[in-house]
């Protein structure tokens, strides 16, 4: 076990659990943090699931990386996913870095890191072995499910193989189907880390590939007008060009900070495995073409959001999952909300997107506690 | 509520699947929703308005109806309902079409261009006519394709699509549109609200 993750909770599943690649785990550790108090009833569970780079410490200082949690801007007191009202849930992925079982732990059998020796997981993986901690909790019904980009497919996925454990469901700016572009960007960053030469190298850590590839995956987390009105071509020194190849403009000093920063939280390894289960996430494929079919027995309220401005996982992407939700006749609303902040935008304080989610989760909450009293 | 949407909701049989196009803020749906236990869903285009929608916990789609209504299966609701929006189309014959695939009935109001007052402003004025259904300057309305009520019979006549039921609003007064006062009800009615299939 990883000494600096300890003392975060953990659950241990004891259970075994055969994954998409046919490999079978049991005795794994998922590591998962909750805010505010479940109720009586239990009935105001929301399950949030994290993105790519994020973990289960949604809101509030990250104990261990001592910055904000990653969806501050929605989660907390008086926020739209209100911890005063909510039971909030997030969980670890499978394959992940904050003690969940991923290729930074030490393998048992072995007692050596797993590194590329962990078996390739996938978004269904992972949903599987965020549902026993649900079982773990008590909780059979949740108030909604929730997530962006990945987390999305995470909420898609869920829906899907647990037609009747959310009353509710919010995939924001995801995808049902991980495009060629986004394949292609993943595995640029996929290369950028193995073409490191501290990568499988023993007691060192593949840094500048990490770097690079989180350079290049947080220009697709923007917009291009975002980024022109924000950076332009300002100037790091407000003097003139210096004729040389150090971060001359803004933005490619952001994007080095960037990259930095990253590599002290996230594992390089981590960043594979991930990536790649995006990259398999192919629900109409699950499906033989028909996503349909992934929502036929859903009994869940549906709330698609998109960003116009999101070029990763455009708004088309996510109205693939409306038109199919709608050839099923489920209960589904959605919204494009105008921003210019791209892909971000659901990491960020976006009054018409945070607002939305408030609004629908009241609704869904005040629908039930009705139903109840009837 | 407005005195159509009593009409259009009072055609509207209980616990019934109900597709609202142009829903704007839903006050349709969420009459139908809690008061006749209908199972309602919508399609509007202003954002501001889907957002309103999803807070009452609406369910309504943001997109238009000239590229959205395709996804819909044959049949899948009981009724569709369209107000006063089949005029801003910039096809209306497909949108009808498609209403009457995705409906097993559809409920269609259109503002009535026969209206006296609005012939009489064309008549004597010269102008485009401007009234209270009707407010916009001819250079800035969303209206492409007006017709009268006796223009909208005479469609679905050729169509050979079936008139259930065809109601009629003159000053928030309902009546009914039979064979032997069409003529009249062209003239002296603002509003054309009618069931077909």
């Amino acid at each position: 076990m990883n000494s600096e993750t300890e003392n975060i909770k953990k659950l241990i599943i004891d259970q075994s659990l055969e994954l998409d690649c046919g490999k079978i785990i049991k005795n794994f550790p998922l590591a998962y943090e909750t805010y505010g108090a479940l109720n009586k009833s239990k009935s105001n569970a929301i399950l949030t699931f994290h993105a790519l780079s994020g973990d289960q410490f949604v809101t509030n200082i990250n104990p261990i990386t001592k910055r904000e949690g990653w969806w501050t801007a929605a989660v907390g007191p008086g926020k739209a996913i209100d911890t005063n009202k909510y039971f909030v849930i997030c969980a670890n992925v499978l394959g992940g870095c904050m003690g969940s079982y991923g290729p930074k732990e030490i393998n048992p059998e072995t007692n050596k890191l797993f590194g590329t020796t962990f078996p390739v997981i996938t978004i269904r993986d992972m949903v599987k072995a965020q549902k026993y901690l649900l079982d773990h909790l008590g909780i059979k019904k949740l108030l909604a499910v929730t997530g962006g980009s990945m987390g999305g497919m995470q909420v898609l996925q869920f829906v899907s193989l647990y037609p009747n454990m959310a009353h509710s469901a919010i995939p924001i700016a995801c995808s049902a189907s991980h495009s060629a572009q986004n394949i292609a960007l993943n595995e640029l960053g996929r290369q950028a880390i193995m073409a490191d030469p501290n990568w499988k190298k023993e007691n060192s850590t593949p840094d500048k590939g990490l770097a690079v590839a989180r350079m290049a995956a947080h220009i697709t987390y923007l917009s291009k007008q975002g980024l022109q009105e924000k950076f332009g071509r300002k100037l790091q020194d407000k003097g003139s060009l210096k004729f040389s190849f150090d971060a001359d403009f803004q933005i490619e000093s952001y994007l080095r900070y960037q990259g930095s920063t990253f590599v002290d939280r996230f594992d390089a390894n981590s960043y594979l495995y991930i990536t790649r289960a995006m990259d398999y996430f192919d629900l109409n494929k699950q499906f033989n073409g028909n996503l349909s079919l992934a929502f036929k027995n859903t009994k869940s309220k549906f709330c698609i959001i998109s960003f116009s401005s999101d070029w990763l996982y455009p708004t088309i992407e996510n109205k693939e999952i409306v038109i199919a939700l709608n050839a099923c006749g489920a209960n589904v609303g959605f919204v494009e909300i105008n921003s210019d902040k791209g892909h971000d935008s659901f990491l960020l304080n976006v009054p018409d997107f945070l607002k939305t989610v408030s609004e629908f989760l009241n609704s869904t909450y005040n629908g039930i506690n009705n139903e109840k009293r009837i | 509520m407005k005195k159509e949407f009593e009409v259009i909701s009072q055609i509207i049989q209980n616990n019934k699947r109900v597709l609202d196009i142009g829903c704007g803020d839903g006050t349709l749906m969420e009459y139908l929703k809690v008061n006749q236990q209908n199972d309602v869903r919508g399609l509007e285009p202003e954002k501001n308005l889907v957002q309103k929608c999803i807070s009452k916990g609406l369910p309504v789609i943001e997109g238009d109806a000239e590229k959205e209504l395709v996804q819909f299966p044959k049949k899948s609701f009981d009724y569709v309902v369209l107000s006063q929006t089949l005029q801003a189309f910039l096809r209306p014959e497909e949108v009808l079409n498609q209403l009457l695939r995705i409906g097993k009935q559809t409920i269609v109001s259109i503002p009535n261009f026969g209206y006296w007052k609005v012939r009489l402003h064309l008549l004597l004025k010269g102008t485009m006519p401007i009234t209270k259904n009707l407010p916009n300057e001819w250079y800035n309305t969303p209206n492409l394709h007006m017709c009268t009520i006796q223009d909208f019979v005479n469609f679905c006549n050729k169509k050979s699509i079936k008139i259930d039921k065809s109601m009629c609003l003159t000053n928030e007064k309902i009546s009914e549109i039979t064979k032997g006062n069409m003529q009249y009800k062209n003239i002296f009615s603002q509003l054309g609200i009618f069931l077909i299939q």
